[in-house]
């Protein structure tokens, strides 16, 4: 396959013919660049709208209680049920091998004061599983752990936020500040890639906050996170198994659909995740698009080459040269120029991309990227298209007669 | 050198057909210059197109050095276009990106010859049109005699039994006529066979023979005494 004396002829065509190879060289260098770019400011796009609703962990389920809607076991209508330490033990024990991490939470508002000074955030006290639920990066310090759940601890974990505004410049780790009438230590910051309101809170042992309660063993909510493999249906059977559970323990109402209501954080990334999907959709559109207006233009300068050459190719004919020939040296030379081109739109569109990364955040753009696969195969399509519209007039081309392509003038 | 016997060509015209050749018989010894003359529409280009192989016959024979033309595919044609015939054309039809001595250099190209003797073989055709020292121009660079001349070479530099030239003449002033018709006849009186297209008499009186073609039969086939051309 490989001729010498071909290429030869094919390079001398590509040099003395300048403005028709960067013609038809420019047509798919900027074909597969702005398909590059486009493609990859789309999956930047989606990838902002994911990253937005991923860094939480997704396979968390929260547990809450209500009053009762129905009359069951001998109880009345309109009672409140609330969790117990009990229940994150039963938990614990009766789903051990789906269950990997247990949060209980207690939410509730209180004075907070550091050196005269009183500040508004949102307390919880919670285990130290709430670290992985939330998504909290440590800063500083370390964060609550199972002694200060065991010895109720009074520590306090402190966001971002609620560190830049108490304490200024001052390093926060060692101090004491006043919550309700106590005093507790700061012990760590954190911050939360979920953004400022996440990094508004103070975190203390649950148990710290049962014992203020008078040796309270009530619990407010409770995070769960499922083990990833059970998949969807999995979790969904997990939350039904729980509540099941719970109602039996609780004597409440099977049917009872307020008393203990549960939320599912993949539910709820599923409708995001459907948004996202949309996003690609669109996305894709407009990459296919791209790559048809692409083809179409290479199209063109393929058909447009072939009549300018006729009478070149004409000439050959009469020279000697074979059909077949004509045809090789026609696509040789289109496959060339587009392979070349092809490649360098596509190493240019990469690079511009890469060099685009951090400067598009503000406009929702993370990661502006293309998997190297789709832009190979990409450029692949638009090579062989190049060949196919330059192979039908080139065959044509090939059988005409060579008198009547000379007569073409 | 050519022998033609009771050849015939039609063409479909849609539903009629239009009979071009009506059975021509014609032979040329090797060594001939030919004119073949007719006002257009006398089936002279046709009958060209069958002695090049770009065209077939209805009926008929056509022997080129005693081997039998037909039924040829497109791929026999070219191989044979290449090596028994040259093709010198009213327009030149020399390509325009390629030098000189490339331009005569291509029908080497196609019978696989290296590039180095390409341009060793086809610089010494330039050198017998007298072009030695414009090989390296493009044909964009050349007078029209100039780019005949580098015509002729190309249809040469393969060495072939006949040369073919459809008007070789046409797009060229009256001076320059007689420049290409000298070379033409140079190129005869080495020994090389010649079939020359023209409508002009004049041209026509510069061959030795004489071929009248009219409405698709020959009406007359004279040898004449040739006009020699001297001194240009």
């Amino acid at each position: 396959m490989f001729n010498v004396e071909r290429w030869k002829e094919i390079f001398q065509s590509i040099k003395k013919n300048k403005l028709r190879t960067v013609l038809s060289g420019t047509t798919v260098s900027l074909g597969i660049l702005i398909f590059i770019i486009l493609f990859g400011l789309g999956e930047g796009l989606k990838n902002s709208y994911s990253d937005l609703f991923l860094r939480q962990a997704n396979n968390v389920v929260f547990l809450y209680t209500g009053k009762t809607t129905k009359p069951y076991g001998g109880f009345k209508t309109n009672r409140r049920i609330e969790f117990d330490n009990s229940d994150i033990a039963d938990i614990k024990a009766n789903f051990s091998d789906r269950v990997e991490y247990i949060n209980p939470t207690i939410r509730y508002g209180d004075n907070i004061k550091y050196k005269l000074e009183s500040y508004n955030f949102s307390i919880q006290a919670v285990s130290p599983s709430n670290q992985y639920i939330e998504g909290n990066v440590l800063m500083k310090g370390r964060y609550i752990n199972e002694k200060d759940i065991e010895n109720k601890t009074k520590v306090v974990v402190i966001g971002r936020l609620v560190a830049r505004d108490i304490f200024k410049t001052e390093d926060p780790i060692g101090k004491f500040i006043n919550i309700g009438s106590r005093s507790y230590k700061v012990i760590g910051v954190f911050q939360d890639l979920d953004g400022d309101n996440e990094e508004s809170y103070l975190f203390l042992p649950y148990t710290t906050r049962q014992q203020i309660l008078m040796g309270s063993d009530k619990v407010g909510s409770i995070a769960i996170t499922f083990n990833p493999n059970l998949g969807g249906k999995g979790a969904v059977k997990l939350e039904n198994d729980i509540k099941t559970f719970l109602k039996k323990k609780k004597s409440i109402d099977p049917t009872d659909p307020s008393a203990i209501r549960v939320r599912n954080v993949a539910d709820e990334l599923e409708r995001s995740m459907q948004f996202a999907g949309a996003l690609q959709i669109i996305v894709a559109f407009v990459g296919i698009g791209t790559l048809i207006a692409g083809i179409i233009g290479i199209s063109n300068i393929m058909v447009f080459i072939v009549k300018e050459r006729t009478k070149e190719l004409g000439v050959r004919k009469a020279l000697g040269a074979q059909p077949s020939e004509i045809i090789k040296m026609i696509l040789t030379e289109s496959i060339f120029i587009t392979s070349i081109s092809g490649f360098a739109g596509m190493i240019i569109g990469v690079i511009a991309l890469n060099s685009l990364e951090s400067g598009l955040q503000e406009y929702f753009i993370t990661r502006p990227q293309v998997s190297l696969n789709i832009a190979f195969i990409a450029t692949v399509i638009l090579i062989i298209f190049g060949v196919i519209a330059g192979y039908i007039p080139a065959k044509r081309a090939a059988q005409i007669k060579p008198i009547v392509a000379l007569r073409d003038e | 050198m050519i022998k033609i016997d009771k050849l015939h060509k039609s063409y479909e015209m849609g539903s009629s057909s239009l009979h071009v050749l009506k059975g021509i018989d014609f032979n040329v010894e090797a060594g001939e210059l030919v004119a073949i003359m007719g006002s257009s529409g006398s089936g002279k280009s046709t009958l060209l197109n069958i002695l090049g192989m770009l065209d077939n016959a209805d009926e008929g024979t056509y022997d080129l050095d005693k081997m039998r033309i037909e039924n040829l595919d497109e791929k026999t044609a070219a191989e044979y276009r290449n090596k028994f015939l040259g093709f010198i054309f009213q327009s030149f039809n020399l390509i325009n990106y390629k030098s000189a001595l490339e331009n005569v250099a291509l029908p080497l190209y196609y019978q696989g010859l290296k590039r180095k003797e390409r341009q060793k073989i086809a610089l010494n055709y330039l050198d017998k049109v007298g072009l030695k020292n414009w090989s390296t121009h493009l044909p964009s660079e050349l007078s029209g005699g100039q780019k005949q001349r580098v015509a002729i070479a190309r249809a040469l530099a393969s060495n072939p039994k006949v040369l073919l030239a459809d008007e070789p003449t046409g797009a060229l002033d009256s001076t320059t006529s007689m420049e290409v018709m000298a070379l033409i006849q140079k190129i005869n009186n080495e020994g090389k066979t010649i079939l020359v297209v023209t409508h002009e008499h004049d041209i026509a009186m510069m061959c030795k023979r004489i071929v009248n073609l009219k409405d698709g039969v020959i009406v007359e086939d004279k040898k004449v005494k040739q006009n020699i051309i001297k001194n240009v």
